[in-house]
């Protein structure tokens, strides 16, 4: 296959704003909100999720033209839950606490549509270097917005970033007054939202038709 | 007795799979446009999740957990890592047998269930279901009654979501925010609704 630098390009970058798979595909929303209270806790769920992707993609792209179509999302799953497997295990083993922050979270991967719908709707169609960018590329999209949340929900809800006291808060005899609705899970739908409306005014193409 | 009640209105309404863990929302979002369709699906997830949590557990138990292949003569055998994979393998097992029983013996319930089977496969919300039965040790009739509570808070929150968004063609909502956005800060709303059930114990 030739190599298309443009291409690339776009594969790589796209799924961050043009296509983000959360705000325009509505995929993989499912277990991904619950773990936005922290910053921490969403950094490390998006690199687990962006490894399950690239990873997936590349090994499905590379065995697509052996596996007969009518098993094929068994064959999916089979790959896609090794892999899973694979990250919890590293996770269990080397960042312990946050494996347990974490908790279903981290197996729920298995069922977060992205992974599916790009084996799906790409790795089945391409040659696996183009997969792996792309699963790449819809990973990071997804992380985008998770850190995003993660921010906002982790700054005005406990005042801090990654741990480190940014606001000091009324209990600790600081000044800001910490806003509990932001620790609700919630509040995430509203973040996603504002996100989405945000998003939409910028690029107007994505505004969806009246039914 | 009050247990089991009390672990149903638990899984039904404090611990809404849907609205407090949040699972289970791509199809949740996708298929919650017409009341009919979404109640349809619904019941599919309920008979699914009582099912398939209460397989993973006599599963767990006899197989897979720490110990659990004694009467097999490997006493010291752990294979509680191969969980999620044969979680995933029972969910789609038993979706696939159910859409074929369905079909064979109910061809009228096939007819309004069936488009809706394969998107449980990739329901968080039942192999949510399965994950959560792990994680807080139930037993087999535990099991069965968060199965069964579980699965029915999901489809209750859908079928109200439906109702709300059929409302919703009514109103006139800002360019950027209509569809996904809006949908999104409705399910908010209700997910605080929701929570003023924290804390009730039967």
């Amino acid at each position: 296959m030739a190599f298309d630098k443009q291409e690339a390009k776009s594969v790589l970058l796209g799924p961050l704003f043009n296509n983000n798979p959360i705000a325009l595909q509505v995929l993989g929303i499912c277990s991904a909100l619950a773990v936005t209270v922290k910053l921490e806790t969403a950094f490390v769920m998006s690199l687990a999720l962006t490894a399950v992707v690239a990873f997936s993609n590349l090994l499905i792209s590379l065995i697509r033209k052996h596996i007969p179509s009518s098993i094929r999302i068994i064959v999916q799953m089979t790959i896609i839950a090794s892999l899973v497997i694979l990250v919890d295990q590293i996770l269990k083993a080397y960042a312990y606490d946050i494996s347990k922050q974490l908790a279903v979270f981290v197996g729920l991967i298995i069922t977060n549509c992205i992974v599916m719908g790009r084996a799906e709707a790409y790795a089945m169609k391409n040659g696996p270097f183009m997969s792996f960018l792309d699963g790449i590329g819809n990973g990071l999209g997804y992380s985008i917005l998770l850190i995003v949340v993660a921010f906002f929900r982790e700054l005005f809800g406990s005042g801090k970033l990654w741990g480190q006291t940014i606001f000091q808060t009324v209990s600790d005899g600081g000044w800001y007054q910490t806003n509990g609705l932001l620790l609700l899970p919630a509040s995430s739908f509203f973040i996603i939202g504002l996100l989405i409306w945000a998003l939409r005014t910028w690029k107007t193409d994505q505004v969806e038709e009246k039914d | 007795m009050e247990h089991y009640i009390s672990l149903f209105v638990r899984a039904v309404f404090v611990e809404n799979l849907a609205l407090s863990f949040l699972l289970g929302m791509c199809t949740f979002l996708a298929v919650s446009k017409k009341v009919q369709t979404s109640i349809g699906l619904g019941i599919a997830v309920v008979v699914v999740q009582t099912i398939t949590v209460p397989v993973n557990n006599l599963l767990l138990n006899n197989l897979l957990a720490e110990g659990a292949l004694t009467w097999a003569g490997f006493p010291e055998a752990d294979l509680s890592f191969l969980g999620l994979i044969v979680y995933i393998g029972v969910i789609a097992a038993v979706v696939q047998i159910l859409e074929m029983t369905l079909d064979k013996f109910f061809p009228a319930l096939y007819q309004s269930l069936g488009i809706f089977l394969p998107l449980i496969t990739v329901n968080c919300a039942i192999m949510g279901g399965s994950l959560f039965m792990v994680e807080n040790n139930y037993n087999l009739s535990e099991s069965v009654v968060f199965g069964l509570g579980s699965g029915f808070g999901w489809a209750l929150a859908i079928a109200a979501l439906a109702g709300i968004r059929e409302k919703m063609k009514y109103s006139d909502v800002p360019d950027g925010l209509r569809g996904l956005g809006i949908t999104f800060i409705v399910v908010g709303l209700m997910a605080l609704g929701f929570m003023s059930f924290t804390g009730i114990k039967l």
